[in-house]
């Protein structure tokens, strides 16, 4: 629900951003400068072959398009401009396992998967790109203010451990107390607390500059301020037309995050992702002292606490409002009071890619064969098992039988009885 | 440094600058008070620990980020003195004491 | 929670007029300043200025404007920060620590200019700080710069601050004057095609021929300006010349304080006269979202005088969109003030060529020069970043961090839109502006904890 001023259009977070947008750029403009500039093949009869096209620069798709390129596959990644919606910008940075999956087994192992690659995944960028992505693994707490929170954790979690079978599911339920010794100065309306071993935090923009730099350094080709139009399809054998230009190329995988809705039709594929909004506040920078990251209150490297969050349907609006950051200010100064004189310098909304029941969308075409759709909301989470074990499936042409269960069929309608 | 002009004043105000009392005229802010104690900075940054002084004087630059009165981190040039505000230099990030939880 | 008319955002020349001219008709108006006292930044402290006071009697002439704005019937809240703003919805503001909701039917901003950053290699030393701020020093604690005080730059506010100080007892060392050569040139086609009279002209020479008598050192087209010193400024260095200094002032104009017409998503415009963004208004101040206008120097730099007039005519529209009077008695009125804005702006294309900021004042040319001062963050990275594909300012606050510290780009925006363009070959126009975020300034967990959103 937003709120509107006098006379403006029915769908205001639409046209705020179609105003946005055309108030601050000119496409047929940037385009010309960005051929100057060298990055593209000059428009006209020549398309340009890859051995890979992925269509979406952010956390996902720069996840695939660096494994693919590690594989050594020609790979280009176009993306939009500075004034797109780019989840990527406002992750909140939780490498997150123990909220995962509740009811859907396979995707908490698929998330186990990735956290336990993310240690190697960022000693690799930063042997290969200098740039360190401030990972940290040292188990995290989902705190609980009150009984009725704190009795629903346990049966969840325990829920969660009855159905991971041989994987196992570590947890613990912490008294208040327990607590007040993992973490310093507690609030009292803090009833306890659900942790495990397995969740850990990243700083998600360090990581998508890593990966870009990644990239480009393994002989990637990324063009932003390509905003794809229209593609033809055909068994491994597809072609893009993009702001840009036109590409070409056997395999196209599409990680256009909330754009992928309306893309990956094109190629045969079904992505019903929607817009989730979520608003974060991130505070000066303070000495260090929280040891391990919660699910709404993580400190950065740098020093700065970040809170979150709010999970809110309201299309595509990216504003603020002050009753959410007053919300999470609220929660934030009951688990800890001492946030209460730290000042907010910063805070902002961005909209998740939410499937339409919170696990990820993977799927190949069967229709044109080398077609990929990659969907999900925990773009940092997954980064490591998207590069390390998605891309080089991508690479052979077939998704894992492993993977079957994350496919879209899931949400198709069963014929009546 | 910086000292009072030639017919200005008087500077009635006492405020306490790193424990050193300084006089200022009334109405002038909290980061004029650490400029006329003669300071050439006025914090150092959380990032490198470089020493920085006011630049814009009127709130937009944020490098005047004073401790006042025990509050760390305040925009001292949007701050205006009172007699015997204490204000001292911002030494990187802010420190924190989150109140010790069990009972010693 | 509270509910007003009118609401105006800042209590210059443009706010202090628009505010007086609301009063007069019965318009329920707040005027909402963060500064403890009224002036903005030009009029700054002017109700307890002395007749002597050496800022001279263009200054003294402001206390006109705030005695109207104190003799009207409107609430005026001092001290008071606006955080966020719904448009169409309620403001919120922050005032000693504590938050207050106030719905408004109709938002002016008159939130004024800031100077334009100068970002020469060694700018974050102490000792070195705008001509504005040491001007603010002057009016509002009676203080000037001890020992050797080096102004540099280009602007009306150059010559101004210099004979300020030769007025208050310290007279600068030197003028480094970086006015391009050929600026001259394109400065005098201006004033053939349009003269301003010669009034203002000569205001502006009064300045220059009082610097002059006093002794100042001058050297003008200077280049390549850098601050050195270890802990702190201890000379000024340019291509040809160097001097030591204890104070180095400096000024390259101003550009209009955009920073919440920018969170506001309000549509702007490259103005390519100015180098400066600035948001898309009609002839009276009305933005692209219907309940916002903005009046003075933050729509585009005219000066205080324009500032003036300019919240007039908001306000007159205000009166209208609020019912106080109809279409053609708010044109009648507004004629005489139009017609005294148009003689204001008269000087406006002269000022804006001859004062023209060499290019690499707004794009630092050396790697090392920082551009964000809060998170330290260097033009090479900048650069190193656009080159990775960050084609705008948000983009390159997403690889740099440049943009995160509590300034929330006012400083270092412009220059990033610089150098994006320097380095991707482009026009400054395309590569757009930062997008700041509420809180506008800062505010404690625990002030926006005990909001009554009251919605």
């Amino acid at each position: 629900m937003t709120r509107t001023g006098e006379g403006t259009l029915a769908f205001p977070g639409l046209s705020a951003r179609l105003a946005w947008y055309y108030s601050t750029t000119d496409a047929k403009k940037r385009v010309s400068a960005a051929a100057l500039a060298g990055w593209l093949p000059k428009k006209g009869d020549r398309v340009e072959r890859f051995d890979a096209i992925v269509i979406g620069g952010g956390l996902v798709g720069a996840a695939i398009a660096y494994g693919l390129a590690r594989a050594g596959l020609g790979t280009l990644m176009l993306d939009e401009g500075d004034g797109a919606f780019r989840a990527s910008r406002g992750n909140f940075g939780l490498v997150w396992v123990q909220s995962k999956g509740e009811g859907a087994p396979h995707y908490q192992r698929w998330t186990r998967r990735s956290a336990d690659e993310w240690p190697g995944l960022a000693a690799e960028l930063l042997d290969r790109t200098g740039i360190a992505v401030d990972h940290h693994r040292p188990g995290g707490v989902h705190l609980c203010l009150g009984e009725a929170e704190f009795d629903d954790r346990r049966e969840r979690m325990e829920r969660m451990r009855r159905q991971s079978g041989n994987l196992g599911f570590d947890y613990r339920m912490l008294d208040h107390r327990e607590v007040a010794d993992l973490l310093p100065g507690i609030g009292p309306a803090v009833t306890g607390a659900s942790w495990t071993p397995y969740d850990g935090h990243a700083n998600p923009l360090a990581l998508l500059r890593a990966l870009h730099r990644g990239f480009v350094d393994r002989g990637g080709h990324y063009i932003p301020e390509a905003a794809v139009g229209d593609a033809t399809a055909a068994a491994r054998n597809f072609r893009i037309a993009s702001a840009a230009g036109e590409f070409a190329a056997p395999r196209v995988v599409a990680a256009a995050g909330l754009g992928n809705a309306a893309l990956s039709p094109l190629f045969g594929l079904n992505a019903p992702v929607r817009p989730q909004r979520g608003q974060i506040l991130v505070t000066e920078r303070a000495r260090h002292l929280l040891p391990m990251p919660t699910t709404t209150i993580r400190q950065t490297d740098e020093g700065s606490i970040m809170l979150g969050d709010s999970q809110e349907d309201v299309g595509f609006d990216t504003g603020q409002t002050a009753p959410v950051m007053q919300a999470i200010a609220r929660r934030a100064v009951l688990s800890f009071p001492w946030l209460r004189d730290l000042q907010i310098v910063r805070a902002w909304a961005a909209l998740r890619v939410m499937p339409p029941d919170g696990l990820p969308i993977y799927d190949q075409s069967e229709l044109y064969p080398g077609a990929f759709t990659v969907n999900c909301h925990s773009g940092v989470t997954l980064a490591a098992a998207h590069a390390n074990l998605l891309a080089p499936m991508i690479a052979a042409g077939a998704l894992d039988a492993s993977l079957d269960l994350f496919s879209a069929k899931r949400f198709d309608v069963p014929a009546a009885a | 440094m910086f000292r009072l002009r030639r017919n200005g004043g008087p500077a009635s105000v006492a405020v306490v600058v790193e424990g050193a009392l300084v006089h200022v005229v009334p109405g002038a802010s909290a980061a004029a008070a650490v400029l006329a104690a003669g300071f050439a900075s006025i914090r150092e940054t959380p990032v490198t620990g470089a020493g920085r002084a006011p630049y814009c004087m009127m709130g937009v630059c944020y490098d005047c980020l004073a401790e006042i009165d025990g509050i760390p981190n305040q925009q001292s040039c949007m701050v205006e003195t009172r007699a015997s505000m204490r204000i001292r230099r911002q030494l990187g990030a802010r420190q924190l004491d989150p109140p010790n939880q069990h009972n010693e | 929670m509270n509910s007003v008319e009118f609401a105006i955002i800042g209590a210059g020349p443009a706010g202090l007029a628009a505010a007086a001219l609301a009063g007069e008709f019965g318009l329920d108006t707040m005027l909402i300043d963060e500064q403890g006292s009224p002036g903005g930044q030009i009029y700054r402290a002017v109700e307890t200025a002395r007749a002597d006071s050496p800022l001279g009697p263009d200054y003294l002439a402001g206390s006109h404007l705030v005695a109207a704005m104190r003799a009207a019937r409107i609430e005026y809240r001092p001290g008071t920060t606006l955080w966020h703003l719904d448009p169409g919805g309620p403001l919120f503001l922050a005032h000693a620590g504590r938050t207050e909701t106030v719905f408004a039917r109709r938002v002016l901003l008159a939130t004024g200019a800031i100077e334009r950053p100068v970002p020469i290699p060694g700018w974050t030393l102490p000792g070195v700080m705008t001509v504005g701020a040491a001007q603010i020093l002057l009016k509002s604690a009676d203080l000037i710069p001890a020992g050797d005080i080096v102004l540099a730059g280009q602007g009306p506010l150059l010559y101004l601050l210099a004979a300020q100080l030769v007025q208050a007892g310290s007279p600068p060392r030197a003028i480094l004057e970086t006015t391009p050569g050929a600026n001259y040139r394109e400065a005098l086609l201006a004033l053939r095609r349009r003269w301003p009279g010669l009034r203002p002209l000569l205001k502006g020479l009064g300045s220059i021929l009082a610097v002059k008598r006093a002794g100042v050192r001058r050297r003008c087209g200077v280049r390549g300006l850098r601050a050195i010193g270890h802990a702190r400024l201890e000379r000024v260095v340019w291509q040809g010349g160097e001097i030591a200094a204890d104070h180095l002032l400096l000024h390259q104009g101003v550009i209009p304080d955009i920073q919440i017409s920018l969170a506001l998503q309000l549509r702007h415009e490259w103005d390519d006269g100015q180098l400066c963004w600035r948001p898309v208004l009609d002839p009276w101040g009305q933005t692209s979202t219907p309940s916002v206008a903005v009046a003075g120097d933050a729509g585009g730099i005219a000066g205080a005088a324009a500032a003036r007039l300019s919240g007039q005519l908001a306000a007159l529209d205000a009166a209208m969109l609020l019912g106080r009077i109809n279409g053609p008695e708010r044109d009648r009125r507004a004629a005489t003030v139009r017609a005294a804005l148009a003689r204001e702006q008269a000087l406006r294309p002269f000022l804006d060529r001859l004062y023209r900021p060499q290019r690499s004042i707004l794009a630092p040319e050396e790697d090392d020069t920082i551009v964000c001062r809060c998170e330290e963050v260097t033009a090479g990275a900048i650069r190193r970043a656009a080159r990775l594909g960050a084609s705008g300012p948000n983009q390159v606050k997403a690889f740099t961090r440049c943009g995160m510290g509590p300034c929330q780009g006012r400083i270092c925006g412009p220059i990033v839109g610089a150098l994006i363009a320097d380095t991707l070959g482009r026009p400054i126009a395309d590569a757009g502006t930062w997008r700041p975020r509420a809180p506008y300034k800062p505010i404690s967990v625990g002030a926006l904890a005990d909001l009554d959103a009251g919605v």
